[in-house]
């Protein structure tokens, strides 16, 4: 059994802060090809077309046949561990900060040996199950469970490191004022957040979400308005260092292209809303929370925007909604560089047309926000990245992905 | 060079003397503009004023080493502000009916007062009625042309947004001119406009009026004004003071904030 997550205590005011540190960084190009499968969920190596062998680590040529053509694709992810360690001593920094590590060898089932780091109740010599993670360092890793469900896996405070489970972390919803603000307190609760953290914009305007929000347990709920400095400011200033996940759920539609509705006001106030809102955000609550980045096994954790799918690609019924959310995509990979100093991780959900009155007249499948709460939760639990959720979502990064300009050509709502 | 006996402008310089002695009081009638000031509320679908922003552009840094300054913007109706006639659709076509067009001398004009604070706190839909105003006038006068009349509530008071919109699910509800005044207004007592301390110049439920929004559609189309969110009402007389109320000079703006100043007479 794995050994429980310590509850965390207050801040001990005399303690220094640890500082947030890296695992080795660089990488080769191909094996960012690993961190691209890690970051989307799934455990795929690169397998050669010509003899069929599995590779790993990543390479340019066939380790078998030195033929160049290895294509990516999921594998079985069970494996035999043949051999395990703990390291004592390390002269990496960011080891020696969180010593005894445990690793070992794992004979993967689909050929290859690979070097993983384990869960507490690996067994040498037991079966084992694998997955990618992403390091603090933002590089793909192979991580080994046992291969039966170990009771309290979650709480391993060595994987905690490679996801960012909010078991024990603070949140920060930005938005509470939606059905998807109150979804996603309920979803982090239910997840064991130790405090829940709401803002609510425009306080004359009522929600019954909101009010539903403030009878929840561990939540507490805040001013705050993205489209303005200074209430961005006042909260970062009051709760910023509690911050451990936050989750920006700002969101506002309107229906319209260039054409078809000419509009710059609205336009202007999906970008405040959408692009400078991140921005203030990011500007306020990020140095914070990259500095918390190794603060004990709760530290700042990870970064989570809500995007829209149409952020990839322009839906015209949607038009200019659509570039204020391809604006804040850009922004958060700004972010997401400038974050990953301090092992925080920016994590964007991309979602499709969700239940709600701005999406009155689209057709379904539409989506419903306690789905995207779950599966937000679920993606921070695995360390996830990038998170299509729903069919339009998934459709889209798809079609992307295999013919961009036909998609382009053809998207409606 | 003036000469010995040419005549002088003596009432400027009895004017400001009165200012600096004391005699003559100047009031500031303004809202603080900041960032929390509420705008009017309207359905999400419709187009949106923007409410007041403030983002520095330096402040003795970096971004300029001797200079504090700020970028600002919000909608021409924010916080305490002017309505020109060009606002409402029954007085697009008027002449000189927009912020650039005005003529200045009608920026400074007599302002009436009419206490209705405890029928606003008893009632926040009070309606202000033709019968109301002649009762005042009973006790404090004819209303004199080209005069302002200003509609003291204490509804400035109201520093909660909650409370000072007053929303529920059926609109807002803030005080306001009944329908039949403001014609009378304007045809029997030839008023400059009307102005409030409220968000806007109509009641909170004047959409649902016979004539919708008559003090802006009625006021408007006869080239009156519109001052609302004022405060500091209590400290003017029923009668005798004089307000100023000059809008920027915006090219065929439909109003803008404005400093409202209020000259008072110590007698």
């Amino acid at each position: 059994m794995t050994t429980i997550l310590p509850t965390p205590k207050k801040k001990d005011p005399i303690q220094r802060t640890r500082k947030p540190s890296m695992p080795p960084g660089n990488r080769s190009r191909e094996a960012q090809g690993l961190a691209a499968m890690a970051t989307s969920g799934r455990f795929a190596l690169q397998v050669c077309n010509h003899c069929t062998k599995v590779q790993y680590p990543p390479r340019q040529v066939c380790s078998e046949c030195l033929s160049d053509q290895l294509a990516w694709q999921d594998v079985r992810t069970g494996g035999k561990l043949l051999a395990e360690t703990t390291l004592q001593h390390s002269n990496d920094v960011y080891f020696r900060d969180r010593l005894p590590w445990r690793l070992g060898i794992v004979v993967a089932d689909a050929g290859p040996s690979i070097v993983a780091h384990l869960a507490e109740d690996c067994i040498q010599g037991k079966r084992v199950r694998m997955s990618l993670a992403i390091d603090r360092a933002g590089n793909a890793v192979v991580i080994a469970k046992p291969e039966k469900l170990s009771p309290g896996e979650e709480d391993d405070m060595q994987l905690r490191e490679m996801a960012f489970d909010p078991k024990n972390r603070r949140v920060l919803i930005v938005n509470g004022k939606t059905e998807l603000g109150y979804r996603l307190a309920e979803a982090f609760l239910k997840a064991g957040a130790r405090n829940i953290f709401v803002g609510h914009a425009e306080p004359w305007r009522t929600s019954t979400h909101l009010e539903a929000i403030k009878k929840l347990d561990k939540t507490t709920i805040y001013p705050l308005d993205v489209t303005d400095t200074e209430s961005v400011k006042e909260l970062a200033a009051m709760i910023g260092d509690k911050v451990e996940i936050m989750v920006n759920n700002s969101y506002h539609l309107r229906m319209g292209g260039v054409l078809d509705r000419f509009d710059i006001n609205t336009a202007h106030d999906e970008m405040e809303i959408h692009y400078h809102g991140l921005m203030r955000l990011a500007g306020f609550f990020g140095p914070v929370m990259r500095s918390r980045g190794a603060d004990g096994h709760h530290g700042a954790a990870a970064w989570v925007n809500i995007l829209s799918a149409y952020a990839l690609v322009n839906n015209s019924a949607l038009g200019t909604y659509s570039a204020s959310q391809a604006a804040a995509l850009s922004l958060s990979q700004c972010l997401r560089d400038e974050l990953k100093n301090g092992g925080v991780r920016v994590v964007n959900s991309f979602i499709g047309p969700i239940e709600d009155e701005w999406h009155q007249l689209a057709p379904p499948p539409k989506l419903v926000p306690a789905t995207i709460a779950k599966r937000i939760v679920e993606a921070l639990k695995r360390g996830l990245e990038d998170v299509p959720i729903g069919a339009v979502a998934e459709e889209i990064i798809q079609r992307l992905a295999e013919n961009p300009k036909e998609i382009e050509r053809t998207i409606k709502l | 060079m003036i000469e010995k006996n040419q005549k002088r402008p003596s009432l400027l310089p009895s004017l400001l003397g009165a200012i600096t002695g004391g005699s003559i009081n100047v009031i500031d009638l303004t809202m603080t503009l900041d960032r929390k000031v509420p705008t009017i509320v309207l359905p999400p679908e419709l187009g949106q004023s923007w409410p007041f922003r403030m983002e520095e552009i330096s402040r003795y840094d970096s971004r300029g080493p001797a200079t504090y300054w700020n970028n600002i913007s919000c909608g021409e109706h924010t916080g305490t502000h002017f309505d020109a006639p060009i606002h409402w659709i029954s007085g697009k076509d008027l002449p000189n009916n927009a912020t650039d067009t005005i003529s200045p001398e009608m920026f400074i004009a007599h302002a009436c007062v009419i206490d209705c604070c405890s029928e606003a706190n008893e009632d926040p839909d009070y309606l202000l009625t033709i019968k109301d105003v002649k009762r005042w006038e009973n006790n404090n006068g004819k209303i004199p042309p080209r005069s302002w009349l200003l509609m003291r509530t204490d509804w400035s008071l109201k520093i909660d947004p909650i409370q000072y919109l007053n929303l529920d699910e059926e609109g807002a509800h803030t005080p306001g001119p009944h329908q039949d005044l403001v014609p009378w207004l304007i045809d029997e007592r030839d008023v400059v406009g009307f102005g409030c301390e409220a968000v806007g110049t109509d009641a909170g439920q004047a959409a649902h009026f016979t004539i919708p929004m008559p003090c802006h559609h009625l006021m408007h189309g006869k080239g009156r004004f519109g001052l609302p969110a004022l405060t500091n009402l209590d400290k003017l007389p029923p009668q005798g003071s004089v307000i100023i109320t000059p809008p920027l000079k915006i090219r065929q703006g439909s109003g803008s904030p404005v400093r409202v100043l209020a000259l008072t007479e110590e007698f």
